[in-house]
C-alpha cells in the first residue's frame, strides 16, 4: 500500500535556507544541505526547496545549492519559486530536481504547464494553489497569496490537471500560520475532483493536525509543513510514529 | 570497475550518477558503443513514453548493443521505464515492441487498479520480496521504495523477485539471470535503493547465474 507523505519546506534565500530553523543537532542550520539531510534522515518522505530569491545571483546560487542537495540526499525533491518558463524548468532538472512546481508563472501562462508536461512528464509537473475563501467560494491568489486572482480555485485546479499537472499542492490561505489544522473543507473539495496526487499546506500545528487531516480527507496523499518541523516543534519520527498508531500508513 | 549509464536522449540521469558516486561506484554517463561495450555493469534508465524512448534506443543503434551485451552475459539493470524496455512490448500509447529480454508485456495500470486509487502509482510503497536474489541482499522484507509510474509489467511472473500492492501485484524487482529491472527509482529510494545499487554493482555473475536456475 502506498503511504502518506511528510515533506518538509525550506524556504532558500541567496543558497541559504531561512525562517530561523531552531536545531541544536544540526550545526549550520542556514546550510540548505545539512538541513535537508537532517530532514532526509529523520524520515522525511520528500523535500521542498522554494527559492524565495529575487535577483539573478540569488537564482544561480539556488540552482548550485540544488546540485549539492541532490548530490548528497537520495530522496525524491521538489522545487519551487521562480518558476516562469521552460527554461527556468530545464535549470532546476538539470540540477537534480525530480519534480518543479509553478504558481503565479501558470496563472500569467497555463500553456507553461502542458509543454513541460509534454516535455518533462507529468509527474514531473507539480500545479502549486494559493487558495482562500471570497464571497463562499475558493479563490486562487497570485504572488505568493497579495493578489486576488478572480479565478476559481477548484476550477484552476481541474485546469491544471487536464494540462497535465501531475500533483497538486493546495495551500489554504485562510488556515496558513494559524497553527490549528490544515484546511479540512478546501482539501475534500480539492480532492473530490483531482484525479492525481494532492498535497496539503497550510495549517499544521501539531502531529494531531496531520492525523485529522488523513482521516477526514483519505484522498490526500501527502502533508507539507515548514515552521512546525523546522522549530522542532513536530519531529518526524514521531509524527510517523502517531500517524502509524492511528493506523495511516506511513514509510518509517 | 566501469559502469556505464546508457543514454539515449530520455530522462534526468543526474540522480544516478550521484548516487553511483555515493557508493563509490561511479559511473559513465554515455552513448558510446565502445564505451557500453567495456564496460563491466550496465544501466538502462529512462523516464516519459515507452514509444519515444525505444525509438530513441533504435535510432542511436544502442538497442543492438544492450541486446548484444545482455546476451553475452553482461549484467544490465533497467530502471522505472529502463525496466519496462527490457520486456517484449508495450501497449503504452499504441503497441510498441521492446527489447524481449524478458518474458512479459506493459499494460496500463487504470483498468486494473481500483478506482479510489490513483495512477500514476506515486510515492513509497512496501516491497514483498518473492524469492532471495542478489540483488536484494541486506533488504528486509517491507522495505520502501519510490515508484512513479503508471504502467507496469504484467505476465512476467518467471522474472518476478519482489512485488508491490497496489491493489494489483506490481512487479517492483525482475531479473532472469543478467538482466535485471526494478520499476521504482533506486536512486531515489534512501538507503534502500543505494543499497540496491550497491548490491548491482558488486554481484558476481555466478551468483546471478545461482539465483537465476535455483542452484
Amino acid at each position: 500500500m502506498l503511504t502518506k507523505r511528510i515533506i518538509p519546506c525550506l524556504d532558500v534565500r541567496n543558497g541559504r535556507v531561512v525562517k530561523g530553523v531552531q536545531f541544536q543537532n544540526v550545526g549550520d542550520v542556514a546550510d540548505p544541505v545539512k538541513l535537508g539531510k537532517y530532514y532526509s534522515d529523520a524520515g522525511a518522505d520528500e523535500l521542498v526547496f522554494y527559492d524565495i530569491t529575487a535577483s539573478a545571483e540569488g537564482r544561480q546560487l539556488f540552482t548550485e545549492v540544488l546540485r549539492r542537495v541532490a548530490e548528497t540526499i537520495f530522496i525524491p525533491l521538489s522545487v519551487g519559486g521562480g518558476i516562469h518558463s521552460i527554461e527556468d524548468f530545464d535549470r532546476v532538472l538539470k540540477c537534480g530536481a525530480d519534480k518543479v512546481s509553478v504558481n503565479t508563472g501558470a496563472l500569467r501562462n497555463p500553456e507553461l504547464i502542458s509543454e513541460a508536461a509534454r516535455k518533462y512528464g507529468s509527474q514531473c509537473v507539480v500545479l502549486s494553489v494559493d487558495a482562500k475563501r471570497v464571497d463562499g467560494s475558493f479563490h486562487v491568489f497570485a504572488k505568493g497569496g497579495r493578489e486576488d486572482t478572480g479565478r476559481d480555485a477548484l476550477q484552476w485546479i481541474r485546469d491544471g490537471v487536464r494540462r497535465g499537472a501531475g500533483e497538486i499542492v493546495l495551500n489554504s490561505i485562510d488556515t496558513d500560520g494559524v497553527k490549528d489544522g490544515f484546511d479540512l473543507e478546501m482539501l475534500s473539495a480539492a480532492c473530490s475532483i483531482a484525479e492525481v496526487p494532492v498535497v496539503a499546506s497550510g495549517g499544521a500545528g501539531s502531529a494531531e493536525d496531520f492525523v485529522d487531516l488523513f482521516r477526514k480527507v483519505p484522498g490526500v496523499d501527502a502533508g507539507l509543513a515548514a515552521s512546525i518541523f523546522h522549530f522542532g516543534e513536530v519531529r518526524i519520527q514521531d509524527l510517523k510514529k502517531k500517524l502509524a498508531e492511528n493506523g495511516i500508513p506511513v514509510r518509517r | 570497475m566501469k559502469i556505464a549509464i546508457v543514454d539515449y536522449g530520455v530522462g534526468n540521469l543526474f540522480s544516478l550518477k550521484s548516487s553511483l558516486q555515493r557508493i563509490g561506484c561511479p559511473g559513465e554517463v554515455t552513448s558510446d558503443p565502445e564505451a557500453i561495450r567495456a564496460a563491466e555493469r550496465i544501466f538502462l534508465p529512462g523516464v516519459g513514453a515507452f514509444g519515444d524512448a525505444i525509438e530513441k534506443l533504435r535510432a542511436t543503434g544502442l538497442d543492438r548493443v544492450v541486446r548484444e551485451q545482455a546476451a553475452a552475459g553482461k549484467p544490465l539493470l533497467g530502471i522505472c521505464l529502463g525496466m519496462q524496455l527490457l520486456f517484449e512490448e508495450s501497449a503504452e500509447y499504441g503497441r510498441y515492441e521492446g527489447l524481449g529480454l524478458l518474458q512479459g508485456r506493459i499494460a496500463d495500470l487504470r483498468p486494473v487498479v481500483p478506482p479510489e486509487l490513483k495512477v500514476p502509482h506515486m510515492g513509497w510503497n512496501s516491497l514483498s520480496i518473492r524469492r532471495p536474489h542478489p540483488l536484494l541482499a541486506g533488504i528486509s522484507q517491507g522495505s520502501f521504495v519510490y515508484f512513479v509510474h503508471s504502467f507496469y509489467a504484467a505476465d512476467c511472473d518467471p522474472s518476478q523477485i519482489a512485488t508491490a500492492d497496489y491493489g494489483v501485484t506490481i512487479a517492483a524487482v525482475v531479473a532472469e539471470g543478467n538482466v535485471m529491472g526494478c520499476q521504482f527509482h533506486p536512486e531515489k529510494s534512501g538507503d534502500v535503493g543505494l543499497r540496491i545499487l550497491k548490491n548491482f554493482c558488486e554481484c558476481d555473475r555466478e551468483a546471478l547465474h545461482a539465483a537465476f536456475t535455483g542452484n
